[in-house]
């Protein structure tokens, strides 16, 4: 019979196992460190064509990441997708001139907001609108448009 | 009119089982208050069905990984794409392999045990005893295995899935010479916390309950016989292996409900 004491400290050991292999889970292997933007600001912006941007798709200016998307909506007045995101407190100087492009990272990756800062002397704040914005590709319409050029191009040369 | 009667009687006893586990697990957990006094019960039993279960889920959960990583990296590299191979491991680990197997492995190991301990402890009239001692069984034998049980469940899946990334890690990055920043942040990007981390331990929880209800329902519902206690300890490694599948793909179907 295994006494008191050593199926104590089995047990605790146990635990606590069970415990470290659960916050590897949740910071080592999931996101849990990475995923909290500090005192976030929010700020919108209209797109006519969101592609495949997702809730919690990344923001970044530069290439860096600065933000998440926290919510995409159908808006029907302007008949135009409204895209808010949470951008982290620290970097609170983006000119109001800003621009937003929604971009695709590699050939087939996942899709990302990339933001352009302009020059104008006030900053963004919660609530602002970004209103230079510029539309994900869609694959289709980017193949229609090279089909109708390179069907163009030899009929302006035989001119 | 005999093949009426054999469904019917099929049927009746069917249910009156199932109602007999409901009224039995409503008792269990109305019961368990009192252990909190005698916490050492409990702890005991977490000693017989969590630290005597850990190095088959160990061992299981590195084999696991390691063939994911193999198997996962023979796919991705098709199409060149073994970057991804972390992602893969992690999200199959995660999300599936790791509660599942890990309740199938309990069921075998933990819940077999639990039921032939309590089958013997009713064939040998030890619970009779306990009751002419007026002392109630249920809280005294079954309750604190029922949440040593419930306790150890999700902790053991966690184990499983960590050390089955780690064993990812070893054939993937050690072995087949994937990039281990591209193996580590590409799961960092693409397992999320709620969605994937904390659904696994929910489902981990719910195997957890099952399993254990399970095994110390069919204990103590047993035959007191020696064919008895047999026949209960094969059902309870049938049914709830049966029951943790059955039950996973309608937690996965929720899930994944509003994706």
């Amino acid at each position: 019979m295994i006494s008191k004491k050593s199926v104590e400290i089995w047990v605790g050991v146990f635990v606590a196992a069970g415990l470290v292999a659960l916050a590897v889970l949740a910071f080592r292997v999931g996101n849990l460190t990475a995923a909290d933007v500090t005192n976030g600001y929010r700020v919108e912006a209209r797109f006519t064509n969101v592609g495949s941007l997702k809730v919690k798709s990344p923001v970044t200016v530069a290439g860096v990441r600065i933000g998440r998307v926290a919510e995409i909506r159908y808006d029907p007045a302007s008949y135009q997708a409204l895209v808010v995101m949470n951008l982290d407190g620290r970097y609170d100087t983006l000119p109001t001139d800003t621009s937003a492009s929604i971009l695709t990272s590699g050939l087939l990756g996942e899709q990302y907001i990339e933001l352009e800062p302009g020059g104008a002397e006030e900053y963004l704040k919660e609530g602002s609108r970004i209103r230079l914005t510029q539309s994900a590709m869609v694959l289709e319409k980017l193949v229609g448009r090279v089909m109708t050029m390179l069907i163009d191009k030899p009929a302006d040369n035989k001119k | 009119m005999k093949i009426f009667q054999t469904l019917g009687a099929i049927v009746v006893n069917g249910l009156e089982r199932v109602g007999r586990a409901a009224l039995f697990l409503y008792e269990v957990v109305s019961g368990s208050w009192v252990l909190l006094r005698r916490f050492y019960l409990v702890i005991q039993q977490v000693f017989a069905v969590g630290v005597l279960t850990l190095l088959i889920i160990l061992v299981s959960g590195l084999f696991v990984g390691m063939v994911l990583g193999l198997q996962g990296y023979n796919t991705l590299v098709r199409f060149g794409a073994e970057d991804s191979l972390g992602l893969l491991v992690a999200l199959s680990l995660v999300r599936e392999l790791g509660p599942v197997v890990t309740a199938l492995l309990f069921a075998g190991r933990a819940g077999s045990a639990l039921t032939a301990e309590i089958g013997l402890m009713k064939a040998t009239e030890q619970l009779a005893g306990m009751e002419m001692m007026a002392v109630n069984p249920v809280t005294r034998v079954i309750a604190p295995r029922f949440l040593a049980g419930v306790a150890a469940m999700p902790l053991l899946a966690a184990m499983f899935s960590a050390i089955g990334v780690m064993g990812g890690q070893v054939v993937g990055v050690g072995l087949l010479g994937v990039d281990s920043g591209a193996f580590w942040s590409q799961m960092q990007n693409g397992v999320d916390f709620h969605d994937d981390i904390l659904n696994g331990v929910i489902k981990s929880v719910v195997f957890g309950i099952v399993v254990s209800w399970i095994a110390v329902f069919e204990g103590y519902d047993a035959v007191p016989t020696s064919e008895g206690v047999s026949r209960a300890t094969n059902r309870t490694v049938v049914y709830s292996s049966l029951a943790v599948l059955g039950l996973d793909f309608i937690m996965t179907a929720l899930m994944l409900g509003e994706v």
